[in-house]
């Protein structure tokens, strides 16, 4: 099959060729929608950042819009600053623009107000629209690919089906040069051992015991038992019992390969194969993350359900629950109950998620896209709001 | 259709695949072994049910791995759930 994408100048591929609306501060965030409703193939990322945050949260705040900016599916970038944010607008532009995508700045104290700023920014906007749409697309191949993997509103049957069957999926990426992302630090309490000994090397290792210790020490230090949002009530509806049990049917989708690397939230991976990102379990939160590192798709197993998306990366929903399929096949693409059933193996189903993603890869719309469906773009932070 | 589903053959817990009745007879297969187990109470749909004894303090075991530990005795056929299994991690 081959796949078609939007060639980027510093020889990234898009799987999309968006506009970019990217408020650096949580307070110029509606200005930003206003701008990307009037203008066609333009997305503005909803995200409550940016401002009164210090150290190391304002670093990741920086990192994570950067990286954002830099999604080979955005071809142009429009930062919509409110101009006294603790973010630094101008670094956030310089970073996008060092891989070579156009980038602009418009402030709204200095333009003076949502009016003047949404016509100034839909006429910049939409230039750039029509610009980007006469990018050459060229052929690709799955090296090219970073694929994100996520999973929300487990049950019992992620464990059993969606999650396995996404390895599968996933193994199939790496085995043909491709990256895989996945992370939820939160849900690898209890599965860390069997992880770790997936690792590329002793430091790799380390590495991963390292930053479950430190989500692990989070809670903790605050004085929270994660028992009490971990696993959710739907989760336990579901039939999950513990944090335990949750993740080792977690990691299930992370399938066989061997872990290259451990990336802090919102950090590119230096090389293809399978790495660890250190997100919390969170969706909106983790999906960032992806996307910010660089993922042009995003793979959602559920158990119970989801309508998830994301404003710029196509999220290809799976469940192993056909009761869950039936009642939401206008937001679910893939059913793999057959796994339950015994009619198709987690290799069939693996390999049907696969192609799903290749052809999703060369233009094809997850139902959530065709839905409209983004979501949030909520960006990780560790410290309190002062 | 199965009904349950042993997933390693160290575990002492199966996965309902459909709903279990109360009394239901299931049979499960741990590994090669065959077993019939009785439901003592109605299973969900995706819940745990024991596939053998498990004593208070014991670990809980699925995927072949420590999911928790049982907070009293679980019979056989028992549903184990949050009732009867905690958590020892992430407190």
């Amino acid at each position: 099959m081959e796949l078609i994408g939007y060639e980027r100048d510093d020889g990234s591929v898009g799987v999309r060729n968006y506009v970019l609306l990217l408020p650096s501060v949580t307070c110029s965030m509606e200005v930003a929608m206003r701008i990307a409703n009037h203008v066609e193939g333009a997305k503005a990322l909803i995200h409550h950042q940016g401002c009164i945050q210090m150290g190391l949260d304002l670093e990741i705040t920086q990192r994570t819009l950067a990286g954002l900016g830099r999604n080979p599916n955005v071809g142009a970038v429009l930062v919509v600053s409110q101009g006294c944010e603790s973010v630094s607008a101008e670094r956030l532009a310089d970073d996008i623009a060092k891989v070579g995508k156009p980038v602009e700045i418009i402030t709204i104290q200095e333009l003076g107000g949502v009016v003047k700023t949404v016509a100034r920014g839909v006429s910049i906007a939409r230039k750039m629209a029509q610009e980007i749409s006469q990018i050459k697309r060229k052929s690709f191949d799955v090296s090219d690919l970073t694929i994100g993997i996520k999973c929300g509103a487990s049950d019992a049957t992620s464990g059993i089906a969606s999650n396995p069957a996404v390895g599968v999926a996933s193994d199939n990426i790496i085995n043909n040069g491709g990256t895989v992302i996945f992370g939820e630090t939160t849900e690898l309490i209890g599965a860390e051992h069997i992880i770790a000994k997936r690792a590329v090397s002793d430091a790799v290792s380390k590495k991963i015991y390292e930053i479950v210790e430190r989500m692990e020490n989070r809670a903790k230090e605050v004085g929270v038992d994660m028992r009490g949002t971990q696993p959710t009530p739907g989760n336990i509806k579901g039939g999950l019992t513990t944090l335990e049990e949750k993740s080792l049917g977690t990691i299930r989708k992370a399938g066989t390969s061997l872990i290259e690397g451990v990336l802090e939230y919102a950090e590119s991976p230096k090389g293809k194969g399978l790495y660890i990102m250190d997100t919390p379990g969170r969706e909106p939160e983790a999906l960032t993350g992806f996307v910010a590192g660089g993922a042009q798709i995003l793979l959602f197993t559920t158990g119970r359900g989801a309508t998830q998306g994301y404003p710029i990366v196509p999220v290809i929903k799976i469940t192993g629950n056909s009761e869950t399929y039936k009642k939401m096949t206008d937001d679910i693409d893939l059913d793999v109950s057959s796994i339950i059933e015994g009619k198709e193996t987690i290799e069939e189903a693996g390999n049907r998620i696969y192609l799903e993603i290749l052809k999703v890869a060369s233009g094809k719309k997850t139902k959530a896209e065709s839905l409209g469906c983004a979501g949030p773009a909520d960006i990780y932070r560790i410290g309190h709001t002062f | 259709m199965r009904k349950a589903i042993v997933i390693d053959s160290k575990d002492n817990v199966a996965t309902a695949l459909t709903e279990i009745s109360s009394g239901e007879v299931v049979e499960i297969k741990i590994g090669k072994i065959v077993k019939n187990i009785q439901a003592k109470s109605t299973i969900p749909f995706g819940h745990k049910l024991a596939i053998k004894r498990i004593e208070k303090g014991e670990a809980v075991i699925k995927y072949g791995e420590t999911i928790g530990r049982a907070t009293r005795t679980i019979e056989e056929g028992e549903h184990a759930h949050i009732h009867n299994i905690e958590s020892t991690r992430g407190r």
